[in-house]
């Protein structure tokens, strides 16, 4: 829709950025016609450097800051039902209060690209990261990713229009963003030139499904029991192709921007020949690395695996990964109260993910950093060190521990 | 393995921006120098509130692995150099998130450095600290304070000054030849060069001994286990009923008595019993619920709860009765009624001189922004 030119960008550049300034300079490179806002923190922060880059010139969009998350998320729907690329995002109970928008929108396979920045749900009012609100759409047909740095907000961000939009997928993807952590904190980062990601990154194109005068057509007519299952089955054939597409897309990604891990699924940080793998998202990754490094030097075989897509699931590059461990330790930043294990939501997928393995490691499930509070080095020390002693002595104690709890 | 820290206090809103601009230029002339580091506010904070005490935090490592075991923490556990932007945060600070009162110094390392931008002199801002058990250093750049904040930017070269002080008495962290190179690049102004050199030439530190400053135990609380916790997210208050102060007469309204947070005052009022015609409305509106009622029916601001928004002085109807009065003429949050009661005459010369000096000065924030942003608004209503 829009075609204003940036003035920005005309060459790689680096730039001392917040992975919130990283997705908002995102949707600038991929000149996103309709942005929608609502304040609530974190989130708020893509907001103001998007109407910061907005008012300077940087590039042009249609930029409605609503009266609620609910309309925020209506009207996005909307705009990519007519041909529109779309951004828009929340956290915490904001994300919630648009959750009736945030359905339809992947059942209507809208391909709306979102930040959720990681908030706790209130109440108390907190405004530290935990991963319940994002983790909410799990089971709706949104693609999900939980970054670790800014520059991978900023790629992400790229390569989810991307993924998104492709005629085979035709999902919204919700871009994870710990609160604090990757919003609040400011790297150095390389944003790339608007001339490359004009070549990665062509025009959302909805072709014959798309809301025109030309192509008259109902959109989400009241359809019951006769239509409903042929419907979900096709969003979950989409959500199965998109595994092709996401691997093709990030292989390209690599090629045109020169940067990237092996898989856009899952990072593995000294996992290969390790006894005891620790399993996170987002930013936990920090305190991980830098304990695993520490102890590596003192030659315990321990390694990590970031979850990078919790939707679709890299089951299969998992149990690559894991199948040779012996204890798996999932550190959960958000919870599941009353589930089979009282315990996280990740650490429920991986048990699923990794049950049909011949032979299965020790699975042990941790909860930490609820609400921000620090994983601190230590933290990650003695997480390894239940996971030793499950080893030991081949059997789990407690499959559940709170660390950090003040008892 | 050298990571060098430093912290910028400052006020919500207010100040925003002028904490932003100095911790990014450090980062970018540290990377002139050949290093890497990161800038970062403190999350638990709430800087979008006015006048509410917060950090942003600079990091310079020599390498990324370096940088990581930073980045791995909520913040830095100690800093080479503390920067306050507003000389009442000396004092002491509560953020938003953290319930109880932070000394101004205490993520300053043994003989590093707080700088702070101030009219007053070292020993009025050393009595304000509390005491610390090492040795630290203390610099001044006058100034009166800086209000460079998120809504209207006050450009005037407070930022610049900060950063060439920083680089003279913190050579290890960036080279004065770095960062004058980045005051040109990044603000492109000679002038702001000219202020950053000037400052670095000046600069001075005198250091703090332990045992100088308020003795004083800041004011903590335990914060209860899970199982000690009351359920339903229960913070139980003070009992209703009870008399002025703990005595048998007057009442001391029911508020909290963990959540304090008067370290985002830098303004208090002043009552003048002798005027107040017990009108209720400064005890009725004060959001914080801070007036006592005295033995005599007379309402006395509680300095423990008063966050200096200004309410009380906007709804008295009599002139001068409640007067918003700088924090830095004040020591302790003791009671006015009090101080009245022993002394009247004394209290009434006292609190007239405050009232007086008060006129003369433009120091305002909160519920006030009286000359605060004059100059700004003039020239924004000329251009248009």
């Amino acid at each position: 829709m829009t075609t204003v030119e940036t003035q920005l960008f005309q060459t790689e550049t680096e730039d001392l950025i917040s992975g919130s300034e990283a997705i908002a300079i995102a949707c600038a490179l991929a000149d996103v016609d309709v942005i929608t806002a609502y304040p609530i923190r974190p989130y708020d922060t893509v907001m103001q450097y998007v109407s910061k880059l907005k008012a300077d010139g940087v590039f042009d969009c249609d930029f409605i800051v609503a009266e609620s998350e609910h309309s925020q998320f209506e009207i996005v729907k909307h705009a990519s039902a007519v041909g529109a690329r779309t951004f828009s995002g929340s956290s915490g109970v904001g994300w919630f209060y648009a959750f009736e928008a945030i359905t339809v929108t992947a059942g209507l396979r809208m391909p709306v690209v979102a930040m959720v920045g990681n908030r706790a749900l209130d109440d108390p009012g907190a405004f530290g990261t935990e991963h319940n609100d994002a983790l909410a759409v799990r089971d709706l047909g949104w693609m999900l990713y939980w970054v670790a740095t800014a520059q991978e907000a900023l790629d992400t961000a790229l390569l989810a229009w991307r993924v998104a939009e492709d005629p085979n997928v035709l999902l919204p993807m919700a871009i994870s963003c710990d609160g604090s952590f990757l919003t609040h904190s400011q790297a150095i980062v390389k944003v790339p030139a608007s001339e490359q990601v004009r070549k990665y990154l062509p025009p959302y194109d909805r072709g014959k499904l798309q809301l025109h005068p030309d192509n008259p057509i109902t959109v989400a007519p009241q359809v019951n029991e006769d239509w409903l299952m042929e419907i979900r089955r096709q969003s979950d054939e989409a959500m199965k192709r998109s595994v092709g597409v996401i691997q093709e897309a990030y292989q390209e990604f690599k090629e045109e921007f020169g940067r990237g891990d092996p898989s856009p699924f899952i990072e593995q940080y000294m996992a290969e020949d390790a006894d005891i793998i620790l399993v996170g998202m987002g930013t936990l990754a920090l305190p991980v690395k830098v304990a695993i490094r520490r102890l590596r030097e003192q030659g315990t075989k321990v390694g990590f695996v970031r979850v990078k897509f919790f939707r679709p699931f890299a089951t299969e590059e998992l149990r690559q990964a894991l199948g040779h461990s012996k204890a798996v330790c999932v550190i959960d930043r958000d919870y599941s109260y009353g589930s089979p294990s009282f315990g996280g939501v990740l650490f429920h997928e991986m048990k699923s993910a990794l049950y049909s393995l011949e032979t299965r490691p020790l699975m042990l499930n941790f909860i930490a950093g609820l609400g921000g509070r620090e994983v601190r080095v230590r933290d990650v020390n003695q997480i390894v060190e239940f996971g030793q002693q499950a080893m030991a002595t081949g059997k789990i104690e407690q499959e559940t521990t709170w660390i950090g709890v003040r008892e | 393995m050298s990571t060098v820290a430093v912290e910028v206090v400052y006020r919500g809103i207010f100040q925003k921006s002028l904490a932003r601009n100095i911790v990014r230029n450090i980062v970018f002339a540290a990377r002139k120098d050949g290093k890497i580091g990161t800038a970062f506010g403190r999350y638990g904070d709430s800087p979008e509130r006015n006048g509410i005490p917060a950090k942003q935090f600079a990091v310079v490592a020599d390498d990324p692995e370096e940088l990581d075991e930073i980045l791995a923490q909520y913040e830095p556990t100690e800093v080479d150099v503390t920067i306050n932007v507003d000389d009442t945060m000396c004092k002491g600070v509560e953020s938003w998130a953290w319930y109880g009162l932070q000394p101004i110094n205490q993520l300053t390392k043994t003989d590093g450095t707080l700088i702070v931008t101030s009219r007053q002199d070292a020993d009025s801002l050393i009595r304000d600290m509390h005491q610390k058990d090492s040795p630290f250093g203390l610099s001044i750049v006058k100034s009166t304070v800086s209000f460079s904040g998120l809504w209207v930017y006050k450009d005037d070269h407070t930022d610049v000054r900060i950063l060439g002080n920083l680089c003279s008495i913190c050579p290890q962290l960036v080279s004065l030849d770095s960062m004058l190179e980045t005051i040109r690049e990044q603000m492109g102004s000679e002038t702001k060069v000219a202020s950053a050199q000037k400052a670095y030439d000046i600069a001075v530190v005198r250091s703090v001994e332990p045992g100088e400053g308020n003795p004083e135990t800041p004011y903590t609380f335990e914060l209860p286990g899970w199982k000690s916790m009351e359920e339903g997210v229960v913070i139980r208050a003070i009992e209703p009923g009870g008399g002025f102060r703990g005595g048998d007469s007057g009442y001391q309204p029911v508020r909290s008595e963990v959540f304090k947070k008067y370290s985002t005052r830098s303004m208090r009022p002043v009552i003048n019993f002798e005027t107040c015609i017990k009108c209720t409305l400064c005890w009725l509106q004060c959001p914080d619920t801070c007036f006592d009622v005295t033995p005599d029916g007379l309402y006395d601001a509680n300095m423990e709860s008063c966050c200096g928004c200004g309410v009380c002085e906007a709804v008295c109807p009599v002139p001068d009765c409640v007067t918003m009065v700088g924090e830095p003429d004040f020591e302790d949050n003791n009671s006015q009624w009090e101080m009245w009661q022993k002394d009247k005459e004394g209290y009434n010369q006292w609190m007239m001189a405050l009232v007086d000096k008060q006129k003369a000065e433009t120091r305002s924030h909160g519920f006030h922004h009286v000359g605060g942003y004059a100059d700004e608004i003039a020239t924004t209503e000329e251009a248009s």
